[in-house]
């Protein structure tokens, strides 16, 4: 057993972490988030360049056939830097759900910009009312002609108010909740009958809610079959799920190593708060959660390209819940360690702890997937 | 045993409900139980009205204009004014500083500054906290130095609530090297407007601005404004400090954060029904609900035994340490009952006259900032970890 990164992957977080550590220094970082666009325009064409945008599409179409692993590398450097490019988004999502299901001509006219940076995609697959249900679609695609007539509202697009490309989950057929009836639609956000509803998140970046008001497409925007876009949907949100995993392993990494420098530094009653016992010991309860978290990160790694199963569903189920909890435990704790100082904007510690309670929003809480986990239990 | 209360205190009680049904205006209360954001007008308005009803300055002796309450009294006002959604009053003036002078200023000092409390006329601001001397207080390395008339005072103190609104500071400062970090400490009032006192802001990480840093270069103050005798402040900060700890467990407050979660986890759905309704949620709020039973039962021993003549010692300690977790758990799943929609932060939707729809819950866009703004509970005041050396020494003996 070997858990070291091959060579090829060493390089590939290495070139990610020297481009995080030039371009995103933490006062730069606070700088895009402020910008209108929410983040940097410059770093985002650095990422094409070196083709990290193209890490996971096949070779066949254009991209280095990149691993669940490779990803990783990436994805855990990003996190460090706390980067707001729409990496998760674009690349993993959006390119897996095209590369997955799309026609020769949609993958041929979409993944080979993706892969240069020049396109920037969104995926709206949750709505006001789905909490984290991703079958609980009620925006409703009717035939129409050629094409189809969408109507709805998609919630939260992290990064959907800077989309050359939004894609949604619509139903196509069937009730609320069910699994059968879901399709997905590329939609231009420019199109007649599209509002975005542009705002700031808690963590530091833009999103975006969608409302569809009879937006008229073509079939050529059906991305997949008609009415089986469910499992693609399941699918595809469990790759961006290892990804936000292992971006997770990056912050909470710096965050540990924040508290742990303030430990050794800040003095109070005339010595360095790192010699009291009970910090000693919640910082050792903070490791042990970051260790957990990446194995947790490496099996979400693992399995995320793998076929469809309940135990590829399950694994990703359970390395989500543990980083929900790490990440949380992490952020309270190193605030908590800092004191005062922990609460401030000037300081990047809080944005990382902001960033990880967020990822716990995105795609389940731990709540969810242990729930998730749970209907999925086996009896040995 | 007797958990009720007395027929007076029930009368007290429907004294107290039917004021607040009557006086306390209904947008200040809709900010307050909305979480939204109050201004200082809000805040000044409020106190006028507790002031004209005689019922502002609770701590106080009635000689000066305070009001005789027992403790059961300022609980069953603690909790119906959270009920009814009464902002805290800001306490550095009417809770901390007044007391102390009370107790140990000069009659000049008791005639210039009671008044002024009462009527709102100054705005307090505390000046505890240094860079380096947060937890560990007694380090303190602000300077006063006597040069006839005046101190001379320089240095800086961090963590200054509600400063940038205040006209007035009580602040701790070093009037002795020579002896035992302790004993050169004396307990100073400044004005804010003298030459050499700079206020900046701290901004916190929900983006608020709540606390701020104050500079002092050269500041004169006149020899009069010393509270007690030089050298003496830390007895009189520990004074304070009793008073400011009472009350940090916030039971009240959690009440009223508990029954807010419940409206909006009614109000979110989870697989089409109200999320209130799903087991693994329903569990959650129950457990804080739960832990929130009993700590409004210890919180009231504590009441009862200072009815009785005894002094809260470490319990109130215990009670911090748990009242502020109860607190930090409800803000936590408010977050989480919105789920996706805890990530956006809409700020327009904070001012209660926002006109537009709600992207997600009408009280949901300060949720994800509260919690975390939220955590500070378990660390001004003494953090947690404080109050637990606290309760190591005095109720463990360890």
């Amino acid at each position: 057993m070997d858990f070291r990164l091959n060579e090829e992957q060493q390089m590939l977080q290495d070139t990610v972490a020297r481009l995080v550590r030039g371009e995103y220094e933490f006062e730069k970082r606070l700088k895009y988030s402020e910008s209108e666009l929410g983040f940097s325009e410059d770093f985002w064409k650095q990422l094409g360049e070196l083709g990290l945008c193209a890490v996971p599409f096949p070779e066949e179409l254009g991209g280095f056939g990149g691993s669940g692993v490779d990803v990783q590398s990436v994805m855990t450097e990003l996190g460090r830097g706390l980067c707001l490019e729409p990496y998760m988004q674009t690349v993993i999502l959006g390119g897996g759900i095209i590369s997955q299901a799309g026609s020769d001509s949609q993958k041929e006219d979409w993944l080979g910009r993706i892969a240069t940076g020049e396109l920037k995609v969104a995926v709206g697959l949750q709505e006001p009312q789905s909490h984290y249900n991703l079958n609980d679609v009620e925006t409703r695609a009717k035939k129409s002609g050629d094409g189809y007539t969408l109507n709805g509202r998609k919630g939260v697009l992290i990064g959907g108010h800077a989309a050359g490309l939004i894609i949604v989950s619509a139903r196509t057929s069937g009730d609320s909740r069910d699994a059968d009836g879901l399709s997905l639609f590329a939609i231009d956000p420019e199109a007649a009958g599209v509002d975005r509803r542009t705002y700031p998140t808690m963590d530091g970046a833009k999103g975006c809610d969608v409302f569809l008001k009879d937006v008229k497409v073509g079939a050529d925007a059906l991305i997949g079959t008609e009415g089986k876009a469910g499992d693609v949907i399941q699918y595809q949100a469990g790759r961006a799920m290892a990804a936000l995993c292992a971006e997770a392993v990056g912050a909470m990494e710096e965050s540990i190593k924040l508290t742990l420098e303030y430990l050794k530094t800040r003095k109070q009653f005339g010595v360095p708060i790192g010699k009291f016992q009970v910090l000693q010991h919640r910082m050792v309860d903070m490791s042990s959660e970051l260790e957990q978290a990446r194995s947790a990160s490496i099996l979400a790694a693992s399995v995320a390209n793998d076929e469809a199963s309940d135990e590829r569903t399950r694994t990703l189920a359970a390395a989500k819940n543990i980083i929900g909890r790490a990440g949380q435990h992490i952020s309270e704790q190193a605030i908590q360690l800092h004191g005062g100082i922990g609460m401030t904007w000037e300081y990047s510690l809080a944005h990382y702890a902001k960033r990880l309670i967020m990822i716990n929003h995105q795609l389940g809480d731990d709540d969810h997937h242990l729930e998730a986990y749970a209907g999925l239990l086996q009896a040995s | 045993m007797n958990m009720n209360y007395t027929a007076e205190e029930l009368a007290f009680r429907d004294e107290v409900r039917s004021f607040l049904e009557q006086k306390l205006p209904a947008d200040i209360a809709a900010k307050v139980k909305r979480g939204r954001r109050m201004s200082r007008a809000d805040h000044e308005r409020w106190q006028q009205i507790l002031s004209k009803q005689g019922w502002y300055a609770t701590h106080w002796p009635e000689e000066y204009g305070g009001v005789k309450w027992s403790a059961v009294q300022k609980h069953i006002w603690d909790e119906e004014s959270c009920r009814y959604g009464a902002p805290r009053s800001i306490p550095f003036g009417v809770n901390m500083v007044a007391p102390v002078i009370i107790k140990f200023g000069s009659e000049e000092q008791k005639q210039q500054y009671l008044p002024r409390i009462l009527s709102g006329e100054d705005w307090w601001c505390q000046g505890y906290s240094e860079p380096g001397a947060g937890s560990d207080l007694a380090s303190l390395k602000t300077r006063a130095v006597r040069e006839g008339d005046h101190y001379v005072v320089n240095g800086q103190k961090t963590w200054t609530t509600l400063g940038q609104h205040a006209n007035m500071i009580f602040c701790l400062v070093r009037t002795n090297t020579e002896v035992k970090a302790q004993e050169g400490i004396s307990f100073l009032l400044i004005d804010m407007e003298t030459p050499g006192v700079t206020v900046r802001p701290i901004i916190t990480l929900d983006g608020e601005h709540e606390v701020n840093e104050v500079f002092f270069d050269n500041v004169k103050v006149p020899v009069e404004n010393l509270v007690g005798e030089e050298d003496k402040g830390w007895t009189y900060a520990k004074y304070l400090l009793t008073y400011e700890r009472t009350g940090l467990a916030g039971i009240g407050a959690s009440k009223a954060a508990l029954s807010h979660l419940k409206g909006i986890a009614s109000r979110q759905k989870k697989n089409g029904r109200p999320l209130i309704e799903d087991p693994s949620f329903a569990q959650r709020v129950a457990q804080v609900e739960i832990d929130l039973m009993a700590a409004a039962i210890s919180n009231l021993r504590i009441i009862a035994s200072v009815e009785g003549g005894g002094v809260p010692g470490a319990e109130s300690s215990m009670l911090k340490v748990r009242g502020t977790e109860i607190r930090q758990a409800i803000t936590d799943l408010a977050r989480r009952a919105l789920g996706p929609y805890a990530q956006p932060f809409v700020e327009e939707e904070l001012n209660l006259d926002y006109e537009g729809d709600f992207l997600s819950d009408q009280d949901g866009a300060p949720l994800s900032a509260q919690y975390f703004n939220m955590r500070k509970l378990s660390i001004f005041g003494g953090s947690n970890e404080i109050q637990k050396n606290i309760v190591t020494k005095m109720i463990l003996g360890l």
